[in-house]
């Protein structure tokens, strides 16, 4: 797969095999754990390929946000590391842009969408008089042209997440973490902004981490998919996406592959979900059947 | 239009009927002037500059303490609010500090500072400072935490994302508080030149009352309602206006 989503580009200078991100026996636990404290991610170990598209699918309360704000340098883990191009992490990076589910919260509400995308110029020191060629470009490139001078108020959901792709972009990072970034959108916003992000990301070659709980939309955009389940929360499963890209909202999702996965990902996560809660979810199916 | 001339019927009503008592032999109180008597002392006054003098002396004591008031309640807010542990450990004195009204520190001021302004403008302060420090904590604890993040994403140093972030964010908020401190700031102004302070326009106040200029003394208190009316008229518009203007100029 990264063959063909390289096509035509020439080596990374770093293809060494340094990982781009690289986590380690990475555990993460709130409050202490002699007093009863809750554990959340239990020995995670992930290399994230650079140039990969790496989707992380679990059930809601798995702990894939708090994985996400580790990546990016917002939470330190309890336990374990998490290497960047082979560097420890110490905080947060604006090589490592990081795109929130809750867009209406994460844009600046008294800004117009131009000053949005201008804070990340603003925060890597780039000159007013040289913004505007930037922030041109990258409205232009998220469709957002007309929506220049408004404020994200006035924009519909998908238009707001389109924002701030376009702000994490003109930080210019090396990866980009995603949080259910189109968890809230309807089905047809979150389609095209599915094939914009793969586009995007293989013109850039950027590494993108892309958290969800949509099966579909994992195995869609990934390279691999990594399934995270139970409580703590561990790697059940990593699985290798073998499917072409370009990728076809159509003829993908009818690849014979596509369904095999989504049927193999379906059963992995039913079966960590009820193990998670401990039998519950079994004992209601029953109760709806009978 | 309409509204304002609704509005305007009670007033006129009452101060018809005032006059009218007043001339009649309806009302004899020493104590009460009639509306025309009023309008002539103030006409006067306003000529000779001796209430333009009062107003500006009144309003550089208030305006200085607020200002004074301001920087520090929104600095030390800020730190309050993004440091709950400063919080906790500054909370008790605050709220030791607080409760004292200000004026009780007229004495303790007069022998640090003397007569004039500075004496008036630093309980102006004091007494400005609480309101703006507690709205403004609630203000920067309210900021979405999401923006917060992405300041740190984007690794702004402290003084950039308070002035980009944080600021912006919480203003709206802290305005309110604004607004609260300039009312008080006139109150407790004209308090100190009634008890203490022999200028502005409370001391013209208490001079026309012991010289039995009643007209006079109406005529002040009425010109201190409108001049504190328009004072919030200001401060309401130079806050809705900055807000716009920190939206449109980025």
């Amino acid at each position: 797969m990264q063959a063909i989503r390289k096509q035509g580009v020439a080596a990374q200078p770093d293809a060494s095999g340094v990982p781009a991100l690289s986590i380690r026996d990475l555990s993460v636990s709130f409050g202490a754990p002699s007093a009863g404290g809750l554990t959340v991610l239990d020995h995670i170990n992930i290399d994230v390929r650079d140039g990969e598209f790496l989707c992380i699918v679990g059930s809601s309360g798995s702990g894939k946000t708090t994985l996400l704000r580790v990546l990016a340098g917002l939470f330190r883990p309890t336990q374990g590391e998490v290497l960047f191009n082979g560097q420890p992490i110490a905080g947060p990076s604006r090589d490592r842009a990081i795109i929130f589910q809750d867009y209406s919260k994460a844009l600046l509400p008294w800004r117009t969408v131009r000053g949005n995308v201008a804070l990340s110029l603003e925060a890597r020191g780039i000159p007013a008089g040289q913004q505007d060629a930037v922030i041109d470009e990258l409205l232009a490139k998220m469709g957002l042209r007309a929506a220049k001078d408004k404020f994200p108020g006035q924009l519909s959901g998908g238009m707001q997440q389109r924002v701030q792709i376009a702000r994490c972009l003109a930080q210019e990072p090396k990866i980009l973490l995603m949080d259910e970034p189109f968890g809230a959108l309807d089905a047809m916003t979150r389609q095209a902004l599915q094939d914009e992000i793969l586009q995007l990301a293989a013109e850039k070659q950027t590494t993108v981490v892309f958290i969800t709980h949509d099966l579909e939309e994992a195995i869609y955009l990934g390279d691999r998919v990594a399934v995270i389940g139970g409580a703590p929360a561990r790697i059940v499963e990593m699985i290798d996406v073998d499917l072409p890209r370009p990728r076809n909202q159509l003829t993908t999702r009818e690849n014979s592959h596509f369904l095999a996965h989504r049927h193999r990902l379906f059963e992995l996560l039913t079966r960590h979900q009820s193990a998670q809660h401990g039998g519950i979810g079994i004992a209601s199916r029953n109760g709806g059947n009978g | 239009m309409r509204r304002l001339l609704l509005g305007s019927i009670a007033p006129v009503l009452f101060l018809g009927v005032w006059e009218m008592a007043s001339r009649t032999g309806l009302l004899t109180l020493e104590s009460l002037s009639r509306p025309s008597d009023i309008f002539i002392a103030w006409y006067h006054a306003l000529l000779d500059g001796s209430l333009l003098i009062a107003t500006y002396q009144t309003f550089e004591a208030a305006l200085l303490g607020l200002a004074f008031a301001a920087v520090i309640g929104i600095l030390c807010g800020t730190v309050l609010g993004l440091l709950p542990l400063v919080e906790r450990i500054t909370g008790p004195t605050i709220e030791a500090l607080r409760p004292i009204p200000a004026i009780a520190f007229m004495p303790l001021a007069l022998m640090m500072f003397g007569f004039g302004v500075t004496l008036e403008a630093s309980i102006v302060a004091y007494a400005c400072v609480w309101p703006i420090l507690i709205v403004t904590v609630a203000a920067v604890r309210a900021i979405e935490p999401r923006l917060l993040d992405v300041a740190d994403v984007l690794e702004m140093p402290f003084w950039k994302q308070m002035w980009t972030i944080i600021l912006p964010a919480a203003f709206a908020r802290i305005n309110v508080g604004l607004r609260v401190a300039a009312a008080i700031s006139l109150v407790v102004a004209v308090t100190v030149e009634i008890v203490l302070n022999p200028r502005g326009l409370g001391y013209r106040l208490t001079l026309a009352s012991q010289e039995l200029k009643i007209g006079l003394m109406y005529a002040q208190l009425v010109w201190l309602c409108v001049v504190g009316y328009l004072l919030n008229a200001v401060l309401r518009n130079v806050g809705t206006g900055s807000i716009t203007l920190w939206g449109s100029a980025r």
